[in-house]
């Protein structure tokens, strides 16, 4: 491998690793172990949605309502569990709600045959509002006492932020389905050209609605987590998720016309946002300010990507 | 006016497309050009009108030598190309696509529609047709499409006009309106080229004929002086050497049945049958059909009606899936767009469909597949450092192989190859021949469907020929020349 592909390859990596080092040499608090698990419990949400949104984009796609499945499937969990449910059997029916409407995205898209664009932009309007129907526009809150339940959000495991380990396994499985299955290459070929692998004999659409079905089933997670975290579902829950997901996943090197992108590299994604966000906290950047940084560090990302190809 | 072209040549890479071709245009004459697929005449005119650069000869208008830069630079110098792909516009009108080069603005620089319309209708009237101005061009016909083309050419003050296969998608009346345009433009001292393949067309309404074949000007004669079978002879004139493997294997029972499909405006009532370890040969013009009946068969294209049959029974094929499973496999035309997936490593390409039996239990066991792969890019004698590489970065013969491999991993009965050594250098044509040899040998069948003549008289055991979406005709290996399927796929008996 040559230089320049070396860098390519790395790039993201690199980056955040400039961006540890700078942070951490003029606030030294930012290294501090109790600080990283606190970064690393808030990056876990933005994590989920990411790992989903990267097999979504690998297929050449875009899912907008990430945050309103998140929304939607966090409050019926929370009204069911307010009910008198077991808190863990809740997270299970907030996953199988997730999947579902994931699935709903990806047969709209598939065998719809509407852009992807169009189709979860109308979904997170719709799942949206659903969830403000359903809650009535209040959050509802005080849900439980059950330890296990806050746990999900609030516990540690093996001194790691339970969050973060629900992260890690959700990359493992992630990482595992696309580089080791058949399914994972299917869902590279799509991305790369839908036509080839159309004439292959790939059942496209399968591929695809598999895509948004695991995002929908992780936006339910990252709403548990959530959910867990504050002991209460917000019918507002997860707006603007998508932004950031979709920054994640290109910050790392994934490319939006899809076929091309890794795992690891939407978890740097993650994690650079991850910490611009905390770093700039620490260093008492104003939350105005934050977000034009942010924004500068995707353009540059994207730039560079650019001029390397 | 008189405009010569003298020695051009041409190459595109290593590919030698034109070797110093002569070719004189004189005002008011109706000048076919004529010859197989591939010999020269596309990249010729793109020559005369600056698309492309001559890399030898000089074009004169006049006697005075000219130099375009580009096509626009042509246009100016009055010579027009109206491509096979119409250059329209589809979500405008009929009459913005007129003016869309040359808008006429009143003195506020706002745009003058009413102008426009009267300079529009003016031309229209001079040559006797009528144009639906305010249409949009993409719901208008594409006999009406091309009509707007030709006027705005006009505007522009078009002393030439070079049509390339402008018939190919009109219907008989559009064709017949076609032909009255190209008659008035050439009383009014319009020099027009006409690129056909269709014998009749060219021999009731053209007044010289020139004749290309593998980028040499071959003969160019006045209409009155020659014979359809002298074009003929002069367009296939190449004879056939020892270039071609032979065929050895002799067709077993019939594998394969097609009946009756039809695909309307497309393809009509196409049937034949292929038999074990056979070669069938499909010849055609390009735009008959071919690969459309192809297309259709692998379910990669809709098909209206129709029944297939293999080994004797009946089977649904609504998508590739479908033809897959029941042992067909479809080597495209396109290996670019249809055939690779160019950012995968040529492991992946080959290992693609077949990647689901590599894996147990759902993972794909890495050592299988790369076995697998590397046995069949051996095989087939893929030329690479390593089938890590990806695949867009072999040479078109290699590219070919590759997808050829892809799908004689699946061991499929049927191979349906569409144009199998189109743009690949010689060495690698034979492989691919040899190979296709060594399968039907082992009992594959094979379709292959060819524009390159010798190919498919040096390769089939059988030949048919389609013309405009039917099937025209069936020729046994043993009669098969290029004279006889010339003529069957230019419409003659």
């Amino acid at each position: 491998m040559n230089v320049s592909a070396l860098v390519r390859k790395m790039g993201p990596l690199i980056g955040l690793i400039v961006l540890f080092v700078v942070i951490s040499a003029l606030n030294s608090s930012f290294i501090d172990p109790s600080n990283l698990k606190n970064l690393l419990r808030q990056v876990s949400i933005n994590a989920l949605i990411s790992f989903g949104m990267t097999f979504v984009i690998l297929t050449g796609g875009i899912d907008l309502s990430v945050g309103s499945t998140l929304a939607l499937s966090s409050a019926v969990m929370a009204s069911f569990i307010k009910g008198g449910m077991d808190p863990i059997l809740g997270i299970l029916v907030s996953a199988l709600i997730g999947l579902i409407l994931g699935t709903i995205n990806g047969v709209a898209i598939s065998y719809g045959r509407v852009a992807p664009f169009i189709a979860t932009l109308a979904t997170m309007t719709i799942f949206r509002g659903l969830t403000l129907v359903y809650t009535d526009g209040n959050p509802i809150s005080s849900l439980t006492d059950d330890p296990l339940f806050h746990m999900f959000g609030q516990g540690y495991f093996a001194g790691i932020p339970v969050p973060a380990v629900v992260m890690l396994l959700a990359f493992a499985l992630c990482w595992f389905i696309l580089n080791k299955t058949p399914l994972g290459r299917k869902t590279y070929a799509v991305g790369g050209n839908e036509k080839v692998s159309f004439i292959a004999g790939i059942k496209i659409e399968r591929i695809k609605i598999f895509a948004y079905a695991i995002t929908g089933l992780f936006c339910a997670l990252a709403g548990s987590i959530l959910t867990s975290r504050l002991n209460s579902a917000q019918p507002t829950a997860g707006t603007g998720y998508e932004l950031d997901a979709i920054a994640a996943v290109v910050l790392g090197g994934t490319s939006l016309s899809g076929g091309k992108g890794r795992i690891l590299g939407t978890l740097i994604g993650v994690l650079i946002i991850g910490t611009l966000n905390n770093g700039l906290n620490i260093l008492n950047v104003s939350s105005f300010y934050q977000q034009v940084v942010k924004g500068i560090v995707i353009l540059l990302a994207v730039l560079m990507d650019r001029k390397k190809s | 006016m008189e405009i010569a072209m003298q020695g051009i040549s041409k190459a595109f890479g290593t590919n030698q497309v034109l070797r110093g071709v002569d070719f004189t245009l004189h005002s008011g004459e109706i000048h076919a050009l004529m010859g197989e697929n591939g010999a020269g005449k596309s990249t010729l005119m793109n020559i005369l009108t600056g698309i492309h650069k001559a890399d030898a000869g000089k074009i004169t208008v006049d006697g005075q030598e000219v130099h375009f830069k580009n096509a626009r630079d042509a246009e100016n110098h009055g010579i027009a190309f109206i491509h096979q792909e119409l250059n329209i516009w589809p979500n405008l009108s009929i009459l913005e696509n007129l003016f869309l080069m040359k808008q006429i603005t009143n003195s506020f620089g706002m745009l003058d529609t009413k102008k426009m319309r009267k300079l529009a209708e003016e031309k229209c009237a001079q040559i006797g047709i009528e144009l639906p101005l305010d249409a949009e061009a993409g719901e208008c016909s594409v006999g009406q499409q091309q009509m707007t083309e030709i006027i705005r050419n006009l505007m522009l003050d078009a002393k030439v006009v070079i049509m390339d296969e402008p018939t190919a998608a009109l219907t008989e009346r559009e064709t017949a309106k076609l032909f009255e345009v190209m008659h008035a433009l050439k009383d009014k001292g319009v020099a027009i080229v006409y690129i056909s393949h269709r014998m009749e067309e060219v021999f009731t309404h053209c007044d010289t004929i020139t004749v290309m074949r593998d980028g040499h000007s071959i003969s160019c004669r006045p209409t009155r002086s020659t014979t359809m079978e002298a074009v003929v002879q002069d367009m296939v004139g190449r004879a056939i050497t020892e270039y071609y493997p032979g065929r050895t294997t002799t067709p077993g029972e019939v594998v394969l049945e097609v009946k009756n499909m039809c695909q309307p405006g497309v393809f009509d009532h196409v049937s034949f049958n292929l038999r074990k370890g056979e070669i069938l040969g499909v010849a055609g013009l390009m735009g008959a059909g071919r690969t459309e009946i192809m297309r259709a068969l692998f379910g990669i294209d809709d098909c209206q009606q129709g029944e297939i049959y293999l080994h004797g029974e009946k089977v649904t094929i609504k998508k590739p899936e479908d033809a897959i499973k029941a042992g067909i496999g479809f080597i495209t035309e396109n290996r670019k767009t249809e055939g690779l997936i160019l950012d995968f490593s040529i492991l992946k390409n080959i290992a693609l469909p077949s990647v689901d039996t590599f894996a147990t239990k759902a993972v794909i066991n890495d050592k299988k597949e790369y076995d697998f792969s590397n046995d069949l890019s051996h095989k087939l004698g893929v030329k690479t450092a390593s089938i890590q590489l990806p695949a867009g970065a072999l040479s078109g013969g290699n590219q070919q192989k590759v997808v050829i491999a892809k799908w004689i991993g699946m061991h499929p009965s049927i191979i349906i190859m569409d144009e199998p050594t189109r743009g690949i250098d010689v060495g690698a044509k034979r492989d691919i021949y040899d190979l296709m040899n060594e399968l039907t040998a082992q009992g594959v069948s094979i379709i292959m469907v060819s524009s390159d003549l010798p190919e498919v008289i040096g390769m089939s055991d059988r030949v048919l020929v389609v013309h405009e979406g039917k099937i025209a005709g069936e020729i046994p290996h043993e009669e098969a020349t290029q004279e006889n399927i010339i003529t069957l796929a230019t419409g003659g008996i």
